[in-house]
């Protein structure tokens, strides 16, 4: 894996340690990731690539017993400062969760939100940006006649899409993604596929996923977590066909999982 | 100043106005305990729990209201308590989703929900009038007993949802009937949980005057009941009657009467909670 | 099986006791002029019948509580909800809790000796007995009530909303406000419902501290009578059983009972309407 230059890393990882209460479940993990890239954290359940993946946007803060040591730093920045508004934070960086979250109100409400909370009253940006949003999300064209409708009467692949929608209304740099398919069919799975393949040019991804053979579709770089420990690291090409650690080597083959 | 920083300031603010408000809210009841105490503490002696009441505020005394009080326990406990338990059970465990069990619940729901003194309406007519019982304790008694039932019923169905039904699964699989596996299984199972609701309702129904006045309750009551026929007095009212006359010495009785009633409706609120937490946590199926 | 009939056999009997009364009494008076007649007399020598003074009486009174109660109620549900820590949250529920047991008596006592004479200081010329001291301590016995409900309704928003708010950035104060109170509106709604059908209903604070006049007013310094104080004045007294007079309890009655089902009905059918949202 190339090494890079400190003005590459949009996202990295120094000697990290992560702690619930007495239970640690990060083990030195260290890496950077590269802008405008899409990286897969893959690895058994309980491993830790779910916390890794919430310490970028510091939604660790709200588990009971969370404690970490090491850095972590976004755009040259270590997010974990005192003075760092984690408002802010989170404005630059968005987050799809596995369970599709809209929120109960319309579909142009849902997308707005972001908008209205950063304090922007103008309305025509505003309906300009849930529509450039929903188009980005691939959802406009589904429900440009209803935007005042429920976003609950969605079925579950455009809740979700309402979802990424929502956090890209923020025009963010980074989009966290965990698990964003796992909860929806086929079809709403390849969608959502082909939709962070698109948005990869705009923005740097970093994608949790239990399903190998969509690390192995969608993204350029992989890490294979196991009981905490970043196993190994590297271009998806490297790591599905011919991996360093012979524990990678087993998980890619199904030997365990 | 940017957006973030203002909806920082207010998101502080709202904090700081939550915490004032809850704390005007305890500081309130410390206020209320305080005063009462400081007012009527002084007043309570062995000679006030043995006293009747009097024209004198000074000789005036709580014992034929407490008297009135335990009588009116015992009886609303034996009347309302096999009662609820028994409706809880049927609304639990036997009633099937019908039309019928549909209506009962809509019924219970609006019941909870009437004033107390309408149920003192209710057990005017019914009990003191047309079923005779005049102005006595065992017409207050099924008044009260209606007026909680509500309360024992809710608590009861919540206790018996609480049982897993892998219980009654495995009662039933053994050849049980309904009746034996309620007796034998679910009832010893939560039992923690009807006692909680019993204590509270029965707090509750102490503390009750105005359906208890609309059925007749004494205010000026010089002696003990003997039979549950008899006329009588409770705290409340005794308390209430107090409040009523204007001499300053009556209020002072009414504190050192309301001292004491706090103090069992705290004791029975306490021991409910107690009995709940030890319940909840001997039920981690 | 029979204990639960006994439930309904309550509810009728509720109705026809209060039907029947009220039926001999609006055959004497008009139901007209018990709806409009501004003055309530049936106890003196020129008998009005109108409900309005006892209806202003009880109205008065709960919406002052209403204003007490529900903002701080909804407040504190808020604070302690998404706000407060474990706990302070684990200290002061029992303690709310401990509000809501206190018998009403009590809270009569202290509404006329200690409420009245500090507003008294404050507002000259309030008299003995009026709405405002009732209504004050009437919204302090129902706050623990619309806290403790609306509490339940905004436990019960699933945790994946606020983490969506969150995860975009929000304050908890943005949070809290745009996302999950509207997502636990029904619930709200409903704590508030039953709280204004409890202190219409309350009987022992207004008939100790808000007074013993049917007056029509809006004024909350004056002296009311609610229509539960009027059941207890009467009660208390002498009235021949079966006359007018007697009556009048029950058409009272009637109408406090017709209020609070409505109320209570309206709540009930809330909640099992939208309570479906989150399964």
């Amino acid at each position: 894996m190339e090494k890079l230059s400190i003005k590459d890393k949009k996202l990295e990882a120094i000697d990290l340690n992560v702690y619930y209460g007495d239970k640690q479940v990060l083990k030195n993990v260290n890496m950077a990731i590269k802008a405008n890239t899409v990286t897969a954290f893959i690895g058994p359940s309980g491993c830790g690539k779910s916390t890794f993946l919430r310490t970028f946007n510091r939604m660790n803060d709200y588990v009971e017993g969370f404690r970490k040591e090491g850095d972590i730093i976004v755009d040259g920045k270590d997010i974990y400062q005192k003075m760092v508004r984690v408002e802010e934070l989170r404005k630059k960086i968005g987050m799809v969760f596995q369970k599709p979250n809209p929120f109960p109100k319309s579909i142009f409400e849902n997308v707005a939100y972001g908008l209205k909370i950063q304090g922007i009253k103008n309305k025509k940006l505003i309906e300009e940006t849930v529509e450039k949003s929903l188009h980005q999300s691939a959802l406009w064209e589904e429900v440009k006649d209803d935007l005042k409708k429920s976003a609950l009467s969605l079925s579950g692949g455009q809740q979700q899409r309402l979802c990424i929608a929502r956090a890209l209304a923020l025009e963010p740099s980074i989009l966290l993604m965990d698990e964003p398919a796992s909860a929806l069919d086929p079809i709403s799975t390849s969608k959502i596929e082909d939709l962070i393949y698109e948005l990869k040019q705009k923005y740097t991804i970093v994608i949790v996923t239990h399903n190998m053979q969509q690390a192995g579709r969608i993204s350029d770089n992989t890490a294979f977590f196991y009981m905490g420990d970043l196993v190994e690291y590297d271009e998806t090409k490297k790591i599905f066909t011919n991996p360093e650690k012979e524990r990678t080597q087993n998980y890619i083959t199904g030997r365990f999982g | 100043m940017t957006n973030s920083e203002k909806n920082r300031i207010k998101d502080k603010a709202f904090q700081w106005f939550g915490i004032t408000c809850t704390i005007i809210g305890l500081l309130v009841l410390a206020i209320f305990i305080g005063d009462i105490i400081a007012e009527g503490f002084a007043r309570i002696d062995w000679k006030f729990l043995t006293s009747y009441p009097s024209k004198k505020p000074e000789k005036a005394g709580l014992y034929s209201a407490m008297m009135g009080t335990l009588w009116m326990l015992g009886l609303t406990a034996i009347i309302a308590i096999p009662l609820g338990i028994g409706a809880g059970i049927y609304f639990e465990e036997y009633a099937k989703k019908s039309r019928m069990a549909n209506i009962l619940e809509i019924n219970l729901a609006n019941l909870a929900g009437v004033p107390s003194i309408i149920y003192g309406l209710l057990g005017l007519e019914i009990f003191v009038r047309s079923m005779g019982m005049g102005t006595s304790l065992l017409a207050g008694a099924c008044t009260l007993s209606l007026l909680i039932l509500p309360i024992i019923i809710v608590s009861t169905r919540e206790a018996l949802r609480a049982v897993p039904n892998s219980i009654r699964q495995a009662s039933y699989g053994m050849g049980a009937n309904t009746w034996q596996t309620i007796w034998h299984q679910i009832l010893p199972a939560s039992m923690g949980g009807i006692l909680t609701g019993i204590i509270l309702s029965l707090s509750r129904a102490i503390g009750e005057t105005a359906p208890l006045i609309v059925t007749g309750a004494l205010a000026y009551v010089a002696f003990v009941p003997e039979t549950p026929m008899d006329q009588y007095t409770v705290m409340p009212m005794q308390i209430f009657n107090w409040i009523s006359r204007p001499q300053h010495g009556f209020q002072v009785n009414a504190a050192a009467g309301i001292i004491i009633l706090l103090c069992i409706t705290f004791l029975l609120n306490g021991i409910a909670v107690f009995l709940r937490n030890r319940w909840q946590k001997k039920v981690k199926w | 099986m029979i204990c639960a009939i006994l439930t309904v056999l309550t509810t009728v009997g509720i109705i026809w006791v209060l039907f029947s009364e009220s039926y001999t009494f609006f055959q004497q008076v008009s139901l007209w002029d018990f709806l409009t007649d501004t003055q309530w007399t049936p106890l003196f020598s020129d008998k009005h019948y109108g409900i309005l003074p006892l209806l202003s009486g009880t109205l008065l009174t709960t919406g002052i509580a209403m204003v007490i109660a529900v903002p701080m109620g909804i407040t504190i549900a808020m604070y302690l909800s998404e706000y407060a820590p474990k706990k302070f949250r684990y200290t002061v529920k029992p303690l709310l809790e401990i509000l809501a047991a206190i018998p009403t008596v009590v809270y009569g006592f202290f509404a006329l000796t200690v409420v009245t004479p500090f507003l008294q200081e404050l507002i000259p010329g309030l008299s003995g007995f009026n709405a405002l001291s009732a209504g004050l301590v009437m919204g302090i016995m129902i706050m623990p009530m619309v806290s403790s409900l609306s509490e339940d309704a905004l436990y019960a928003v699933p945790k994946s909303l606020r983490e969506g708010a969150y995860g975009m950035g929000s304050t908890r104060l943005q949070t809290s406000f745009r996302v999950i109170l509207p997502a636990a509106s029904s619930g709200i709604i409903v704590s508030v419902i039953l709280a204004f059908a409890r202190a219409v209903g309350e009987t022992m604070i207004v008939a100790i501290a808000a007074g013993q006049q049917p007056i029509l007013t809006g004024d909350p310094r004056s002296s009311v009578e609610t229509i539960t104080t009027y059941i207890v004045q009467v009660s208390s007294g002498d009235v021949q059983h079966g006359s007018l007079e007697y009556k009048t309890i029950f058409a009272a009655g009637i109408t406090l009972f017709v209020f609070t089902f409505i109320l209570n009905s309206v709540s009930f059918y809330i909640k099992k309407r939208f309570q479906e949202k989150y399964d």
